[in-house]
């Protein structure tokens, strides 16, 4: 029964159908089975199964990121009976992602988000037109990993370097890893402001951020 | 008009790629989401426009639903033909619907370096020189800001640009990158040196202001201000929708054309609120996003179709239409994009979109080349040529040469064929050499435009900006940076 459970939950994942996630999650809840395990063992399963297929060119982006939202809404739903049995997730990291200031360009910045969110990192996503101040903030708060900076345009880019800036007269700079994103943003303008990666597209992105929290 | 300056016109032959009524299908459904779902203006300004004329105006979202009549009445005052002045009123451009002309494609970040091919950020001796190189040229008949002048203060950034266009060529100038009122006010100044008054920009507008609309459904605060100004003024303004299927639109092309013409459909019928009778354009560089990693693709079968299908909604509305075609996703001048810009190009140019964007740009936008430049207005000329079709009537039927030459001569010593002769295309960059010659140099196509690029730079001198408008110019900036 409990296998079978398992299954659909990574079946779910597979068809990116955050309503069935969601509720396999409330029926593995009610059924007393440890949160834990309904991540690890079912919908775990799930991503790494669009995972694969998207790496061999099988499964497209449109998949992948309606499985990312399943896997948040499951966790979504899973997370107060983690609280409450005193668990939890083990994550790769903890994220701070927003648009810089002056910048209303959302889409990178949230599939960013995304991708990250389902390959297990903690994202707290900011939204777009972010000043350099609440980002420094949230980085404090969260005891943040990783700060994900987006913009589209050669003009609100140079925010990028604003808050790295920002990072560095508050001390926080050495504690986290800046990344970098947008259509203008180059090689030549991450070694220009000191940030420490950066990749043109979001599942690039990801591969960036891993290798950024494990330090190698 | 148009003294050296080439573009199509009276193609000789159609294109249909939505009938009479898809058109309208598509029309009334863009109706239905601007009344139904709405359209983001985040700008105070333009929601109290909105809101005197009775649209609904969800201040807490910035989201604006008008009824269709009012959208209706809005686009019915658009001016459907008007002209793009030049510095020189000999280049300037008839935007009339029977002229297609080319712009240089803009806003790139990095240049491949004239002299050393090197890939480097771009700086604003780079506007310089591209608009230099352009203003030689027959194919160019006006500039977008090529690349972006990294090197100069992002604030007043957009006005060092059009500037330095200015100083480098006497053909109009259409910027991408004023996206604020402040700019495009002080923008507005430096217009009115060229034409002796702010009150001539209206009969003489040297200067016209693009804009991108913020897809899905939305517009960005700062252009929308813009916009604004430019048609306080006289001065033609146009919204660009990038919609792209599968992430900013529907992965369908019909959805994706509806959620761009609402941008564009809404954001036009608000300045027509502010400013009756204002001139505006339609502009449009739709795509399909990438399905792997849901890039900006600049290029393929979407493209194409969008490229003719923009202009057909375009001519519904009886508004210019800005053309993103070129632009090609590949990293350098190659086979990839030999391929989408011709077809881009093409599909724009026999559906009649009034300016084209642009020549010059590799990798989707980013990349400028000046060997991509060169080549890509060879491959506008190629297509002019073709446009212009075939003509029979009795003199060029040629049945009296004929029959003098008869079975088995040849018509090289003919009259016939050296009155006509140089109406046969001469590419400048296509490789019809001696296989041997060739064997022998291993050169090709791309060292030509490049050759052809360092040569029109160092020899071309443009017909000169006035010292002492450039010096006020310079000042109006100055005094805004401080």
């Amino acid at each position: 029964m409990t296998e079978e459970l398992f299954k659909k939950m990574a079946q779910s994942i597979v068809d990116g159908d955050s309503d069935l996630a969601v509720s396999l999650a409330q029926q593995a809840i009610a059924a007393g089975l440890d949160p834990l395990e309904a991540i690890t063992m079912g919908y775990v399963i799930g991503v790494n199964q669009v995972g694969a297929s998207f790496a061999c060119g099988d499964a497209f982006l449109p998949e992948l990121v309606m499985a990312g939202e399943a896997m948040k809404s499951a966790v979504a739903t899973l997370e107060p009976e983690m609280q409450r049995r005193g668990t939890t997730r083990q994550v790769l990291g903890k994220v701070v992602l927003a648009t810089v200031e002056g910048d209303i360009h959302e889409i990178g910045k949230t599939l960013v988000g995304t991708m990250l969110s389902a390959t297990g990192f903690q994202v707290y996503d900011l939204g777009v037109d972010v000043p350099a101040a609440r980002i420094i903030e949230t980085v404090k708060e969260t005891d943040a990993d990783l700060v994900g900076l987006s913009a589209l345009l050669t003009t609100t880019m140079v925010k990028q370097k604003e808050v790295i800036d920002e990072l560095d007269k508050s001390g926080l700079r050495s504690r986290v890893k800046v990344i970098v994103g947008g259509a203008p943003v180059t090689r030549d303008w991450v070694e220009k402001i000191e940030a420490d990666g950066y990749s043109e597209d979001a599942i690039g992105a990801v591969d960036v951020a891993k290798r950024l929290v494990s330090g190698s | 008009m148009t003294k050296t300056i080439k573009s199509v016109s009276n193609p000789k032959m159609k294109l249909e790629v939505l009938s009479q009524q898809e058109i309208k299908r598509i029309h009334a459904a863009t109706l239905q989401v601007i009344e139904k779902t709405g359209v983001r203006f985040p700008s105070a300004r333009a929601l109290e426009i909105w809101a005197s004329h009775g649209a609904e105006v969800d201040r807490g979202k910035m989201i604006v639903r008008a009824k269709p009549d009012l959208i209706e009445r809005a686009l019915a005052l658009c001016p459907p033909e008007y002209p793009l002045a030049a510095r020189d009123p000999l280049q300037d451009l008839l935007l009339d619907g029977n002229h297609v002309f080319v712009g240089t494609d803009g806003c790139g970040v990095e240049v491949l370096d004239l002299h050393s091919g090197t890939r480097r950020s771009s700086c604003l001796q780079d506007v310089r020189d591209i608009a230099r190189i352009a203003d030689a040229t027959a194919e160019v008949a006006f500039h977008w800001v090529p690349v972006s002048a990294q090197d100069v203060s992002p604030g007043t950034r957009g006005l060092h640009e059009i500037k330095a266009i200015w100083e480098n060529s006497s053909k109009h100038v259409q910027t991408e990158s004023i996206y604020n009122e402040r700019e495009a006010r002080a923008a507005i100044e430096l217009a009115a040196l060229l034409v002796g008054g702010k009150e001539n920009l209206r009969s003489r507008p040297v200067l016209s202001l693009m804009q991108c609309s913020a897809p899905p459904l939305g517009h960005d605060g700062g252009s929308l201000d813009a916009a604004l100004v430019a048609a306080e003024y006289g001065l033609p303004t146009g919204f660009m929708t990038m919609a792209a299927n599968l992430t900013t639109g529907p992965a369908t092309l019909a959805g994706n054309l509806v959620v761009g013409n609402a941008e564009v459909v809404a954001g036009t019928a608000l300045i027509q609120l502010a400013y009756p009778g204002a001139p505006v354009f339609y502009a449009a560089a739709q795509t399909a996003s990438d399905l792997r990693t849901g890039a900006y693709t600049g290029g393929g079968p979407e493209d194409f179709l969008y490229g003719a299908a923009t202009n057909a909604l375009a001519d519904f509305y009886k508004i210019p239409l800005s053309m993103g075609s070129f632009a090609t996703g590949a990293k350098q001048p190659d086979w990839q994009a030999g391929v989408e810009n011709s077809l881009s190009t093409f599909m724009a140019s026999i559906s009649m979109a009034d300016m084209l964007l642009g020549v010059g740009l590799l990798h989707g936008s980013r990349i400028w080349s000046y060997a991509q430049m060169m080549l890509d207005c060879e491959i506008f000329s190629i297509i002019q040529k073709t446009l212009q079709g075939i003509t029979v009537d009795e003199e060029m039927l040629a049945l009296d040469t004929i029959a003098a030459v008869g079975p088995g001569g040849n018509f090289l010593t003919q009259k016939h064929t050296h009155k006509h002769m140089r109406g046969i295309f001469l590419p400048q960059f296509l490789d019809r050499r001696p296989y041997s010659e060739w064997e022998q140099k291993r050169d090709g196509p791309v060292d030509w435009a490049l050759e052809k690029a360092r040569r029109t730079l160092a020899s071309h001198q443009p017909d000169p900006l006035d010292d002492r408008v450039s010096a006020e110019m310079g000042r109006i900036i100055t005094a805004l940076e401080k």
